[in-house]
């Protein structure tokens, strides 16, 4: 039996794992956004603590994700449920990318536009709005792709600690030595994480300043 | 043209100086009377503190010491953001925003003025015209428009909401020698029309000596002299004469040669 027929037999499991899979990488990747563009922000405007912050999300990258779930295990509410550890977890990932790509895209914007914006007198506010978020979106977005992608491969360890997704059978196929199994976990992934990478990237081209 | 006499100043700076975090002044005890409706024209070589002066007048840059006045109130009672919309400021770069086309660009100061639409796009057309547009680039993008023609924009842009005061900083240096004469050309005759208080900060000599009510002089944070092009020329001072010689000597009758 190939992997199709299993896959094609087992159609069920895999929408369903499929669909779970999705669920921890979308709630994670909005809840980065909705934490990491706001921080961006913030280090732009407040300078000192740029590096504080993007080292913050520069070492959580460091820290191997098995034991990162690992450490959160013992976090009261969190730890009670499996997807909600795995959520946090991948939140943690995904700020990085977030919070340096809103970083650099605010300070990439042409600083004679912002002083031309700011001399006419604009507001703080307005500038931020009108000009340099507008301005920096394909740099967001290109940051919430990178993220994304990073989420669909790593949210397949998220079965390691019982919180579903594609990675279930990932390491049934390892456990069972059963190369089926494991490629009826990974290639659906990786079909996810192609997806997620052509659709932001298509976003991303379209809102590229002129 | 004659010194203008001392009525209301519109800009003043009295014992101004500006120091930068590491102690070096860029401005150093600047006195400047700058009377309503004249155009005072700023020269001397790079870093002489010239775009700092015009930053200190719209507040982009805050002033160690001394008092500078806009129309007769000083700095520091101004609110910021109404200061700075009621100067019209032209750069170099122009910093025409690229995401909006050239009537948001122009409208976008009277938009959050909260003017009507009817009311912003009655001025736009106004304002194109004034600088010698066709309005039919209101609805083209900075991307698409020629050194020239966005550099008309940033001036339509800085007088869209109508400021008494406009602050331009080298705001032609940027172009090719035939376009730079014909706004320079455009500029005199708008500001026949328009009366406003202008200061402008040249390179060039020769640009200053057109369009000027009164050139100054700076040289390492000091205003050396403020003259008319006429008594520019004549100048016995020797760094207005050496600054002077280096554009080519002037020939006795007021002009350059």
């Amino acid at each position: 039996m190939n992997v199709w027929q299993f896959m094609l037999e087992n159609r069920d499991q895999v929408f369903e794992l499929t669909l779970e899979h999705l669920w921890l990488v979308g709630v994670s990747t909005l809840l980065a956004v909705l934490i990491g563009i706001p921080l961006g922000i913030l280090i732009t405007r407040q300078p000192l603590l740029s590096k504080p912050v993007l080292g913050g999300a520069n070492i959580i990258q460091t820290i191997p994700s098995l034991a990162l779930f690992g450490f959160l295990l013992p976090a009261p509410w969190i730890g009670e449920r499996a997807d909600r550890l795995a959520i946090l977890a991948l939140t943690l990932y995904a700020l990085l990318p977030l919070i340096r790509n809103t970083y650099t895209g605010i300070r990439g914007v042409d600083p004679a536009v912002v002083e031309a914006g700011r001399g006419m007198g604009l507001t703080e506010r307005q500038l931020l709005w009108q000009v340099q978020l507008p301005l920096s979106l394909s740099v967001i977005i290109a940051g919430i792709r990178v993220a994304a992608v990073i989420s669909v491969g790593l949210a397949t360890i998220a079965a390691a600690i019982g919180a579903g997704g594609l990675g279930e059978f990932i390491f049934r196929g390892l456990a069972m030595v059963n190369n089926q199994l494991i490629l009826a976990g990974a290639i659906p992934a990786a079909f996810l994480a192609i997806a997620a990478d052509v659709i932001l990237g298509r976003l991303e081209k379209r809102l590229a300043p002129r | 043209m004659n010194a203008p006499s001392h009525r209301g100043s519109a800009i003043s700076f009295r014992n101004v100086s500006y120091e930068v975090r590491n102690g070096s002044e860029l401005i150093r005890n600047l006195n400047l009377e700058i009377e309503t409706g004249e155009t005072v024209v700023l020269v001397g070589r790079s870093g002489s503190g010239k775009t700092t002066t015009l930053k200190l007048i719209n507040h982009l840059l805050v002033a160690s010491s001394g008092d500078i006045e806009v129309d007769g109130k000083p700095l520091r009672d101004w609110d910021v953001i109404r200061l700075r919309r009621s100067i019209g400021y032209v750069i170099q770069e122009v910093g025409l925003f690229p995401h909006f086309d050239v009537a948001h660009n122009i409208g976008l100061v009277p938009q959050i003025e909260g003017w009507s639409a009817e009311r912003i796009r009655a001025r736009v057309e106004e304002m194109l015209q004034l600088v010698g547009l066709d309005p039919q680039v209101a609805s083209r993008y900075p991307h698409e428009l020629s050194g020239g023609q966005r550099q008309r924009v940033g001036v339509a842009r800085a007088l869209a909401a109508d400021p008494p005061i406009l602050l331009m900083d080298e705001p032609f240096a940027a172009l090719d020698p035939i376009t730079r004469a014909e706004l320079q050309r455009e500029f005199l005759a708008l500001q026949q029309r328009l009366r406003k208080t202008v200061v402008f900060v040249s390179h060039d000599l020769r640009e200053a000596l057109l369009l000027a009510s009164r050139v100054g002089l700076m040289d390492d944070g000091r205003l050396l002299a403020l003259l008319t092009p006429k008594q520019f020329l004549q100048s016995q001072h020797p760094l207005v004469s050496a600054y002077v010689a280096a554009f080519g000597a002037a020939n006795g009758k007021g002009e350059l040669l």
